[in-house]
C-alpha cells in the first residue's frame, strides 16, 4: 500500500517527521518499506506564462519565447515542439537548481536565454516527456511549481501483514496513527447527496452469507468526459494507480481514501434489477482486464435480470463497464465476507485491488457512507442527478466481546499492565469496552476482523504499549539433562568423518533435471513439481548422484584437478501406497589422485578401493558386504551394493563410461551413497576377554579362478574356522608369474590364538589344514 | 726399562689422539695387553727386591687403573663424536610439508547451524526433525491458516504434482508433529531445508530455516525476547550487538515478532517469532490455558552470511570449492 504522506496528514498531522512516522508505524506492526521523495530535489521553478512564441533567427527546430514570471518577463530559447502562447509552463529561472542541471543565462544560437521552460522530465517527475508539463490553466503566474503540484511530499510504501485489512486506506492508516502516536484523528465529512431523482434499481440478495450488505445508486446525466480532477489524478499516481476515467478514478479515490473497493456500472446496459447470487455452471463472463475466467459456482456473482455483469468483490464485466459514452451510472458499494472473496484471485490467477481488501475484510459499517462520498465525488465533478439509495441487508457480521484478564496478559507477556495503561490503550484504539475486577469485556470496531480471542487484545496491548517496553528475561525451568543416545551417531559425526577423510560438504538443491533421475537413479517416474522454478530442476530428487555429479563437473571446469565432495540430504521417492518415502542420504563422489598432489607420495589415481576404504570407515566398526550388482549410474564391473547386517545400505561404484561422456567428465569418478539410517546405528562396545597366551600367525596362499571373489573365499573361511582361529585377513593378491592364466593368488593372514593355553604346532598346524582342505573342496584352490 | 711415569704419560697421550674405536683398542694393547709396556713391567716384578715387591706392585696397578679411566673416557668420546656425526648425517629439512591424506570441510552453513545447535543444546533444547514433502495440513492448517487464508499467499509454494503435497515452506511443520507426539514441557529446534517459489539475489528457492519452540506452563514473550537476544549475542559473540523486536503478523504465533538486529548501523532481519497462537495448541489437543510457549524461526542462511561477510546467498548454493574450503 503506497501513498502520499501529504494526503495521509490532511487526516491526521503528528508532530513528527517523515522518519519518525515510519518509525513509529513499524514498531506499531504497520511495516514501512519504502519511503522515496514525490519528486527529487530542485528550486527556483515557478509558473510562467508563454506570452509570445517566435521562431529563432538562427536555429529551425528553437522557438524563441516570451514568459510572464510576475515580475519583467522573460525572454528563454525553447526546443519543446508544444510550447504555445498562453500555455502556462514551469519555468526555471536563472539560477535554479534542477535534477540534471543548474540553469545559467546564456546564449543559445546567439539569442540570450533566461531561463529555461521545463518538461516533467527535466524536473525529475517522469522517465520521459515529449514536451512541455502544461500546468493548469488557473494556476498562478509566479508561484512555485512545488508547492503547486504539491511536491514536497514522500511516499510511504507499508506492507500490511494479512490480518490487518483495515490499514489498505488512508483513513485507516489514519487511525492506526492517531492510536499509535496519541494525534488527533480528522475523518473526511461525508455529505449525503441531494438526491434529484427517484430512480433506483432493485436489489436482490440470492446469497446473504456471502453478501449481507448491498447499496447502489443510479446518477443519470454524467459527463463520463469530464477531466479528472489534478488532486485527484495526483494522489491516485502516487499511490501508483493509473488513472483510467474520470468515473472509474473517483471508484479507486474512495477505495484509496476509505478502503471500500466500489464499482461504476453503465445503468444503460444493465437489464432489470441487480442480483447478487453465486455463478450458474458454465456461466461466461467478459472481465475488464479481457479475461474470460472459468467461473465456478463457488463464485459470487453480481447479475441483472438476464446475465452475470461483475465477480462480486473482484471485478466488473466488460459488458457493463462505463466508458467516455456513459450518462447514467449505477454505483456499488458492498460487503462482501472475506470467505466468499478468499483464495479467488489463486484460482483465476489474477488478483485486483478489490479483492484483496476484501478477501482481508472491509469495514461493513462504511457501506453507505463510501457510497455518499463517491456520489459526492461525482455530482462534483462529472454532474448529473443522483437518486436514493437502494441497500439490501441481511445478517451482518457480529462483533462478539471478548473477554481480556490483566493476570492473563501479565502471564503471557511477562509484563504487568495495570487497569488504567489497559484502559488507555484500548480507548486510543477505539475499542470499547467495559471494566471489573481485573477482567474487561472488549468489543472491537467493525472495521477489525481480527479481534476474536482475548490473545488478539494481548497483542494489541504489547504492540501499543511497545514491544521494546516488555523486557528480555530468562526463563526459569527445572534443570533437566539431555539424552544422549550411544548407540546413534549423529549426522554432525558422520559430516565431520567425512571431512576428516578429505571430503568438502556440499548443499545442492533437491529438486533436480529429470534427466539426472532417469540417467542416475534409472527413475523414469520421479516425484514431480507442479510449479517448478525452472525445467531443469522440475523433479525432487531420488538419489544424491545428481547433485554430486554437477558439482563435480562445475568444478573440475574451474581447474580443480581433484575433487572430493560428500552431501547429507533428503531423498524423495514415491511408495507402491502413493505415500512419500524421504530418507536422509549421505552421498559422497571422489575424481582424482588418491592423495593430493604431494612430495614424496608417488602420484596415484584415487579408484574404487579407495573410496570403499572411506566406506568401510563410515560404517565401522559395523562390517558392510559389497556385492557385486549393477546399478543404472554406475560401471557395471566396478560398482556393488551395500549390505549391513541383512539390510540394504547403498551403492558404491566408479560412474558408468557412458555418463562420464554425456556429462562430460575428463575422468571416471567413484561415488556412494549410503542411507543415513545405516549409518547412524552403532552397537555399545562389549568386552571380550584379552588371551594372555602368544598369538600364532600363519600365511596361507591359495590359488583360485578368477570369478572366485574375496569375500566368498573369506565367508566359507570364517564359516569354517576352528575356534583357536581369531583372525583371517588378505594381505596379498597376485597375478602373473607362478599362476597360470585366469587364475589369481589370494594370500591370507591366519592369526590363531587360545585364551586358556599356548597352542602347540600340531594344534596350528591341523587347524591351517582344515582351512585349506575347506578351500579345496569349495573352491578347487591349490596350495601355492 | 721405561719408567711407570713415563709409560703412563706416553700411554695418555697417544690415548687421547685417537678418534677411531678399533686404534684406540689396538693402542691400549699396546700398554695394557699381554706384552703391553705396564704388563711388561709387572713381568719383571719377580726380579725386585722382596721389600720393594708390593709397593712397585701397586704403583702398576694405579697406573692401570689410570690408564682403563682414560680409556673408557676416550672410547666414550669416540662414540659421542659418531652419534654426532650420525646424528648431523640424518638431519631432516623439518620444514618440508608433511605427508598423506589432506582434509576436506563443512558447508559453511552447516557450520552454522551446528553452532546454533550447540547454543541451544547448552541451555537443554532437544533436536528434532520432520519431512520436507509436508502435507497441506501440517504446512498451513494445522498452523492457523486455513483454506484461502491470506497469509498463504506470504508463501510462494511448490506444489507436487499429485495435486495434495507440497514442500515446506517453513519447518514450522516440525513443531505440530512434534507436539503430536510429545506433551509439554516441549524444548525443541528443528533445523532443515525449505523452499519458496522465488529466486533473485537475496532469495533462493530452497534455503534453510530453524525452528525453535519452548511450550511449559509459564513461558512468556520476556523469555523469548531474552532468549532470542541471549543467543544473537552468543552466535555473534558481541554483547553490543542491538536486538529490536517489531509487532508482525504470523498466524500460528500470537503475539508475533520480526527480530531485527544491529551491529550499530541499519537493523538486519533475521527472522520471524511469537507466543504460541492458542488455535495451534487446540489442534493438537494442548490446553492452552495451561500450556503456553514461544516459537521462532530463524534464517541460517543469514546468519552465516552475517558471521562470516558473504554478500551473496547464491553463493550457498553454487558449491563452488574455492568458496567452500575458506570455511575448513
Amino acid at each position: 500500500m503506497k501513498f502520499s504522506e501529504n494526503w495521509l496528514r490532511t487526516f491526521v498531522n503528528p508532530s513528527l517527521s517523515t522518519r519518525e512516522l515510519a518509525e513509529a508505524l513499524s514498531m506499531g506492526g504497520l511495516d514501512v518499506e519504502q519511503i522515496e521523495p514525490a519528486a527529487p530535489p530542485f528550486d527556483q521553478v515557478v509558473v510562467g506564462e508563454v506570452v509570445k512564441v517566435e521562431r529563432h533567427p538562427d536555429a529551425d527546430r528553437l522557438t524563441v519565447c516570451r514568459v510572464n514570471v510576475g515580475g519583467a518577463p522573460l525572454t528563454i530559447v525553447c526546443g519543446a515542439p508544444n510550447v504555445t502562447a498562453g500555455s502556462k509552463v514551469p519555468t526555471a529561472l536563472p539560477g535554479a537548481r534542477l535534477p540534471t542541471a543548474t540553469i545559467k543565462t546564456a546564449k543559445v544560437r546567439g539569442v540570450e536565454s533566461h531561463g529555461m521552460l521545463c518538461s516533467a522530465k527535466d524536473l525529475g517527475l517522469a522517465e520521459d516527456a515529449a514536451g512541455l508539463l502544461v500546468l493548469p490553466a488557473d494556476a498562478a503566474v509566479g508561484a512555485d511549481v512545488r508547492q503547486l503540484l504539491d511536491l514536497d511530499d514522500q511516499l510511504l510504501t507499508l506492507k500490511p501483514t494479512p490480518n490487518r485489512g483495515d490499514c489498505l486506506s488512508l483513513v485507516g492508516v489514519a487511525r492506526e496513527v492517531a492510536a499509535v502516536t496519541g494525534a488527533a484523528l480528522i475523518l473526511p465529512e461525508i455529505k449525503t447527496a441531494r438526491t434529484a431523482i427517484t430512480d433506483r434499481l432493485s436489489v436482490t440478495l440470492d446469497a446473504p452469507q456471502a453478501c449481507p450488505r448491498y447499496c447502489g445508486r443510479l446518477v443519470r446525466g454524467v459527463n463520463a468526459r469530464a477531466t479528472t480532477p489534478e488532486w485527484v489524478a495526483r494522489r491516485l499516481a502516487r499511490s501508483g494507480i493509473r488513472t483510467i476515467s474520470v468515473l472509474v478514478d473517483i471508484t479507486n479515490y474512495v477505495m484509496l481514501e476509505l478502503g471500500q473497493p466500489l464499482h461504476a456500472f453503465d445503468a444503460a446496459k444493465l437489464e432489470g434489477g441487480i442480483r447478487v447470487r453465486f455463478a450458474k455452471a458454465g456461466e461466461k463472463l467478459a472481465l475488464l482486464n479481457g479475461e474470460v475466467p472459468p467461473i465456478t459456482p463457488d463464485f459470487l456473482v453480481i447479475a441483472d435480470e438476464r446475465k452475470a455483469v461483475a465477480l462480486a468483490g473482484i471485478m466488473g464485466g466488460l459488458e457493463t463497464a462505463v466508458s467516455d459514452a456513459t450518462r447514467d451510472v449505477f454505483l456499488e458499494s458492498a460487503f462482501f465476507s472475506p470467505e466468499a472473496v478468499a483464495g479467488k484471485s489463486r484460482v483465476l490467477g489474477f488478483g485486483s485491488d478489490s479483492a484483496y481488501r476484501f478477501e482481508r475484510g472491509v469495514d461493513f459499517a462504511g457501506t453507505a457512507a463510501a457510497l455518499e462520498r463517491a456520489t459526492q465525488l461525482v455530482l462534483e465533478i462529472c454532474g448529473g442527478n443522483a437518486g436514493p439509495i437502494t441497500e439490501a441487508r441481511a445478517v451482518m457480521p457480529a462483533r462478539e466481546p471478548v473477554r481480556l484478564r490483566l493476570a492473563r496478559v501479565e502471564r503471557l507477556l511477562g509484563v504487568r499492565l495495570d487497569g488504567t495503561q489497559v484502559s488507555d490503550i484500548l480507548r486510543r484504539l477505539r475499542f470499547e469496552f467495559a471494566a471489573a475486577d481485573g477482567e474487561f469485556r472488549v468489543t472491537p470496531p467493525s472495521y477489525r476482523f481480527d479481534i476474536a480471542i482475548e490473545e488478539d487484545l494481548i497483542e494489541e496491548l504489547a504492540r501499543m504499549h511497545g514491544y521494546d517496553r516488555i523486557p528480555a528475561a530468562m526463563p526459569a525451568a527445572a534443570a533437566e539433562m539431555l539424552p544422549a543416545p550411544e548407540t546413534r551417531r549423529d549426522a554432525a559425526a558422520l559430516r565431520r568423518l567425512l571431512a576428516a577423510r578429505d571430503y568438502q560438504e556440499i548443499v545442492s538443491y533437491s529438486f533436480v533435471d529429470a534427466a539426472w533421475e532417469s540417467d542416475f537413479a534409472g527413475n523414469s517416474r520421479p516425484v514431480a513439481l507442479a510449479n517448478p522454478i525452472a525445467s531443469h530442476m522440475s523433479v525432487m530428487r531420488s538419489s544424491l548422484a545428481g547433485g554430486l555429479i554437477d558439482c563435480l563437473a562445475r568444478n573440475l571446469s574451474r581447474k580443480q584437478e581433484r575433487v572430493r565432495l560428500f552431501e547429507v540430504g533428503r531423498c524423495f521417492m514415491t511408495e507402491a501406497s502413493g505415500d512419500y518415502r524421504q530418507p536422509v542420504r549421505v552421498g559422497a563422489i571422489a575424481c582424482g589422485d588418491a592423495l593430493h598432489e604431494q612430495w614424496g607420495s608417488p602420484a596415484r589415481r584415487g579408484d574404487f578401493f579407495d573410496v570403499k576404504c572411506d566406506v568401510e570407515a563410515l560404517l565401522a566398526p559395523r562390517s558392510a558386504e559389497f556385492r557385486p550388482a549393477e546399478h543404472p549410474a554406475l560401471h557395471p564391473g566396478k560398482s556393488a551394493q551395500i549390505v549391513c547386517e541383512g539390510k540394504p545400505a547403498g551403492w558404491i561404484g566408479e560412474l558408468h563410461p557412458r555418463w562420464q561422456r554425456k556429462y562430460d567428465l575428463p575422468l571416471a569418478p567413484v561415488l556412494f551413497e549410503l542411507e543415513y539410517e545405516a549409518l547412524s546405528e552403532r552397537g555399545l562396545p562389549a568386552y571380550n576377554e584379552i588371551s594372555k597366551f602368544p598369538p600364532v600367525r600363519r600365511d596361507v596362499a591359495v590359488i583360485v579362478a578368477e570369478a572366485i571373489s574375496y569375500q566368498a573365499i573369506v565367508e566359507v573361511l570364517r564359516r569354517n574356522r576352528p575356534a583357536i582361529v581369531t583372525d583371517i585377513g588378505l594381505f596379498d593378491v597376485y597375478r602373473g608369474a607362478g599362476v597360470e592364466r585366469g587364475k589369481k593368488s589370494l594370500a591370507f593372514r591366519v592369526l590363531l590364538q587360545d585364551t586358556r593355553k599356548t597352542l602347540t604346532d600340531a594344534e596350528v598346524d591341523s587347524a591351517v589344514l582344515q582351512l585349506v582342505q575347506v578351500l579345496q573342496k569349495e573352491f578347487n584352490a591349490k596350495l601355492r | 726399562m721405561q719408567d711407570v711415569d713415563a709409560i703412563v704419560k706416553e700411554a695418555l697421550a697417544v690415548f687421547a689422539g685417537i678418534d677411531d674405536a678399533d686404534k684406540l683398542e689396538q693402542a691400549k694393547a699396546r700398554y695394557l695387553g699381554k706384552s703391553g709396556a705396564l704388563t711388561e713391567l709387572l713381568k719383571g716384578l719377580g726380579m725386585l727386591p722382596a721389600a720393594e715387591r708390593p709397593a712397585f706392585g701397586s704403583r702398576i696397578n694405579a697406573a692401570k687403573e689410570r690408564l682403563e679411566a682414560a680409556l673408557n673416557e676416550q672410547r666414550e668420546r669416540i662414540q659421542a663424536q659418531k652419534l654426532d656425526a650420525r646424528l648431523t648425517e640424518e638431519a631432516l629439512d623439518v620444514t618440508l610439508p608433511g605427508r598423506g591424506p589432506g582434509s576436506g570441510g563443512l558447508h559453511p552453513v552447516t557450520r552454522t547451524m551446528e553452532r546454533i545447535e550447540t547454543l541451544f543444546r547448552s541451555m537443554g533444547f532437544e533436536v528434532a526433525d520432520g519431512p520436507e514433502i509436508e502435507t497441506d495440513y501440517y504446512n498451513f492448517t494445522a498452523l492457523n491458516q486455513p483454506e484461502n487464508h491470506p497469509a498463504r499467499s506470504l508463501h510462494d509454494t511448490f506444489y507436487l504434482a499429485d495435486g495434495k503435497h507440497l514442500l515446506r515452506t517453513h519447518t514450522s511443520p516440525i513443531q505440530i508433529r512434534y507436539m503430536e507426539s510429545h506433551r509439554p514441557p516441549i524444548k525443541i529446534i528443528a533445523p532443515g531445508r525449505v523452499y519458496r517459489v522465488d529466486s533473485d539475489a537475496t532469495h533462493s528457492p530452497m534455503f534453510h530455516q530453524i525452528e525453535g519452540l519452548w511450550v511449559d506452563e509459564r513461558i512468556t514473550f520476556a523469555d523469548l525476547k531474552g532468549v532470542l537476544v541471549e543467543f544473537l549475542r552468543r552466535f555473534f559473540e558481541r554483547d553490543d550487538l542491538k536486538v529490536r523486536f517489531r509487532p508482525s503478523f504470523f498466524p500460528f504465533t500470537e503475539p508475533s515478532a520480526e527480530i531485527d538486529m544491529s551491529f550499530g548501523d541499519g537493523w538486519l532481519e533475521m527472522g520471524g517469532a511469537g507466543m504460541v497462537h492458542p488455535n495451534v495448541l487446540k489442534n493438537i489437543d494442548i490446553d492452552s490455558e495451561r500450556y503456553q510457549g514461544f516459537a521462532f524461526g530463524l534464517g541460517p542462511d543469514r546468519l552465516t552470511m552475517l558471521r562470516y561477510g558473504v554478500n551473496d546467498l547464491r553463493l550457498f548454493f553454487e558449491n563452488d570449492l574455492r568458496f567452500l574450503k575458506q570455511f575448513n
